[in-house]
């Protein structure tokens, strides 16, 4: 029954591929990438482009994002828009630092897990059986999660040292590190990739910058976390339960007429997306500050919503998106005056695909990009230093971009957002 | 009734039934909100009862026991926090009208804020024109940052709540862009390194009616103003009911979020209606900030009240999208919010209140949604029981 079922519905999506870029296309677009920073870091001497400071501290800030992002994948392949994560990771964050703070890190994480999880089911019940409108509820349960973290604070963290109605106590050890051996130094081997990067060589430094910045001193549940975006594609596109609850997110009435239970899938996606936004939480706490602090998720559940749609709705571009915005804000925190140089990378990129438009003959296109490649570059010239807000909300007006610019090439499951009620296939 | 033609319009008592399930509805979502609160008192080791006790007595007369005698500075303290609130719910309710969610009223009335804040230092004029202006200028930035999510959802289809979300971003990155290169320029002293705009000159203070209550001999001498942007809201709240209830853009405003497909039939353009009501939206938006600014602190700094946009849709959902039931859900949230502050000196965490707004909006929303079923579901019982007769002796023959 469910091989004939499979194969007329998964193959039409699977061809569609990742915005249809192939592999051998995305590390092509990797290696350019990987050239532009070395000649941006090269020319203006911003050397923590490439450091493994600035990529260490970029994997770290782009985790939570991409897990929240996960978390939205999952809602919204069944159908579920949920505007809630910010809520839920909260949370996370919440329970995460409870659990961290009575029992140690990894308990910290389940809890941080369970927190969001709860606050999944319940978008789920409001969302799936009472049907209520998704952004309706995903808005109170954002309202609910800051107001429920904040009471507990005030009822359980107060009066214990270092806590209070903002802050939790500080937890209990930190999950343990690892470098990884040979590469970088792990298990007492030399340090390959950190001699290289000493030398500021053109490309293999920076290369080697980069690897290092994500095999030193990397965190058990980083490693976790990165595992979930492999993890997360070959559930939803390789596994038979994945394949049914996409079904539900593009149409839920030929899915109850084929017999998949519409409303558990929805349960199970909702309830996990959660769980993942509890999760992301739960690392901000845990890895990133080792206590909770009232606001600490920051619009991070938002933006992790953005890089989803960055990523249209796929495991892998979304880890893109995650990281790019990992990225800005890594380098801003490591290096202001590198973030600077980023405006010439900008410029650059657009020369490119300034000039890929003219061989493709779509002069509009080309014509565009150049205009805002010598806006980026009078920019890059003019200037000394971006301003940190506008650092800030990088990620957004990126996102607005993509949706503005390449909406016609982005492709949101069918149903997302729709309400469904059971029976109404007739 | 047999044989007799029957009326298509239905009776006037089923409209009040339909009521009666609103009322009901509300009622239990605020029972259920109670419960949890009251459950919240007990957990943290308290009476619940004379939690609540305390602050309704709080609230209605600035006291915590029956022996002092009462003020007003409670009531006074509810409507200061319950202005912008309503503002900020109709900016909300207009979009929700059309089923056009504007989730970025926080950013543009942030944005609005500083504008204000702004033109009113810089600019020089007459109380009488200058407060006019400041709050023209607030209304258009606010206009103008709802009107990118319009124009981008009719020009290139993006959905208007990603869009309002990520521009509520960029508003709050803007504002300290602004805000720090404004205040370089402005700062002679160079020791201030709080961000916070010069105070607003008098001419550029909204005026409150304490003065003029106080003369009427209605209110003795309080520390905080009834603010003037009661009025303007007072205005404001009418002036939106006319337009949604009983004017022709109203109709189609409230067509097109019931049916668009029926309204664009009907001659509707769907991309001009979300223009100007997005417009409208964050007009309205633009003015959620300025009762703080123009009458109580005189200044945009980092301790500016945040959240007001996302409180302003639970304060619409609670209330209905209609402009009397949002100023009864303005007054509640202001209620909880003052109400709260005297459990501390108790002993008891203010903070339930939050979980309060919390699960009232959350039972609320499910509440009229089962509400909603129940009515589909009667109309459908009476259509079922309509037809057979309205057909007459046909059926009797068939049967």
């Amino acid at each position: 029954m469910s091989t004939t079922l499979e194969a007329p519905i998964a193959e039409p999506l699977r061809r569609q591929g990742i915005r249809g870029v192939g592999g051998a296309q995305w590390l092509l677009i990797s290696a350019v990438i990987l050239v532009l920073l070395s000649f941006v870091r090269a020319t203006t001497g911003a050397t923590d482009l490439t450091s493994d400071g600035t990529i260490g501290a970029a994997l770290t800030l782009a985790v939570p994002i991409g897990l929240a992002g996960l978390g939205g994948l999952f809602a919204e392949r069944v159908g579920v828009v949920n505007i809630g994560l910010e809520g839920m990771m909260i949370l996370g964050t919440w329970f995460g630092a409870y659990g961290g703070w009575q029992w140690g890190p990894w308990r910290g994480v389940a809890f941080g897990i369970l927190g969001g999880a709860l606050g999944g089911l319940l978008h789920a019940i409001v969302t799936v059986t009472f049907g209520v409108d998704h952004i309706i509820s995903g808005v109170s349960i954002n309202l609910l999660g800051a107001g429920l973290a904040r009471y507990l604070s005030g009822v359980i963290f107060t009066g214990h040292s270092g806590g209070g109605a903002t802050q939790s106590p500080p937890g209990k050890g930190a999950i343990s590190t690892f470098d990884v051996p040979v590469l970088s130094g792990g298990w007492g081997s030399p340090d390959v990739l950190g001699s290289l990067e000493k030398h500021h060589w053109f490309l293999i430094s920076d290369l080697a910058g980069i690897l290092r910045g994500l095999t030193v001193g990397v965190s058990w549940l980083t490693l976790l976390a990165v595992l979930l975006v492999p993890a997360t594609y070959l559930f939803f596109w390789r596994t038979k339960l994945g394949l049914r609850m996409r079904s539900v997110g593009e149409s839920p009435l030929a899915a109850e007429s084929l017999g998949v239970p519409v409303y558990r899938m929805k349960y199970i996606g909702v309830v996990v997306s959660g769980a993942l936004a509890g999760l992301a939480g739960s690392f901000l706490v845990i890895v990133g500050a080792n206590y909770y602090r009232e606001g600490q998720t920051g619009g991070r559940g938002f933006i992790g919503l953005a890089a989803m749609i960055f990523g249209n709705w796929r495991p892998g571009g979304l880890a893109a998106g995650a990281s790019l915005f990992g990225y800005a804000d890594g380098l801003q925190l490591r290096q202001k005056s590198a973030v600077h140089g980023l405006l010439l990378f900008v410029a650059l990129l657009l020369v490119l695909i300034a000039v890929r438009a003219v061989l493709r003959r779509q002069f509009v296109q080309a014509l565009v990009a150049a205009a805002v490649a010598v806006a980026f570059a009078l920019w890059f010239s003019l200037s000394t230093v971006v301003p940190s807000g506008i650092v800030s909300f990088t990620p957004h007006i990126t996102t607005l971009l993509v949706l503005a610019l390449a909406s016609q090439r982005l492709r949101p499951p069918a149903a997302d957002g729709v309400p469904y009620r059971k029976g109404e296939a007739g | 009734m047999t044989g007799a033609p029957m009326p298509v319009r239905k009776p006037r008592s089923v409209d009040l039934a339909g009521l009666g399930y609103n009322v009901a509805a509300l009622v239990l979502a605020i029972g259920v909100a109670v419960v949890i609160g009251g459950l919240a008192v007990e957990l943290s080791g308290h009476n619940a009862i004379s939690a609540y006790r305390l602050m309704l007595r709080y609230a209605a007369c600035n006291q915590a026991d029956s022996s002092t005698p009462c003020t007003a500075d409670s009531v006074i303290d509810i409507i200061n926090r319950a202005v912008p609130y309503y503002l900020s719910a109709l900016a909300v309710a207009i979009g929700f009208r059309m089923a056009l969610f504007n989730i970025g009223v926080e950013g543009q009335y942030r944005l609005a804020a500083v504008a204000a804040a702004i033109a009113g230092v810089e600019i020089h004029l007459p109380a009488v024109l200058q407060v006019p202006l400041m709050i023209i200028i607030a209304m258009a930035v606010g206009a103008i940052w709802a009107g990118i999510a319009a124009v981008l959802k009719v020009t290139r289809g993006v959905s208007e709540v990603i869009s309002t979300i990520m521009l509520n971003y960029i508003a709050l990155g803007l504002i300290s862009f602004i805000l720090s290169s404004y205040l370089s320029g402005n700062n002679t002293d160079s020791n201030n390194l709080s961000i916070a705009t010069p105070d607003l000159p008098s001419a550029s203070q909204m005026p409150g009616f304490n003065r003029l209550l106080h003369d009427l001999g209605l209110l003795g001498s309080h520390p905080d103003q009834v603010p003037g942007f009661l009025l303007v809201a007072a205005i404001i709240g009418t002036v939106f009911y006319f337009v949604v209830e009983r004017s022709r853009f109203g109709f189609d405003l409230r067509a097109s979020g019931l049916n668009p497909f029926a309204a664009q039939a009907g001659g509707v353009s769907s991309a001009r209606m979300i223009v100007i009501t997005m417009l409208i939206s964050g007009a309205l938006a633009g003015l959620v900030g300025l009762p703080y600014l123009m009458g109580q602190a005189y200044s945009y700094s980092s301790e500016f009240p945040a959240n007001l946009g996302f409180n302003g849709i639970a304060v619409a959902l609670l209330g209905r999208n209609k402009p009397i039931g949002i100023a009864f859900a303005a007054v509640l949230w202001g209620f909880l919010e003052r109400s709260a502050q005297i459990l501390d000196l108790n002993g008891i965490p203010q903070e339930i209140y939050v979980l309060m707004q919390g699960s009232i909006v959350l039972a609320v929303v499910v509440a009229y949604e089962i509400v909603r079923r129940a009515k589909v579901r009667r109309a459908e019982r009476e259509v079922a029981r309509q037809v057979p007769e309205a057909l007459g002796g046909a059926v009797e023959v068939t049967a």
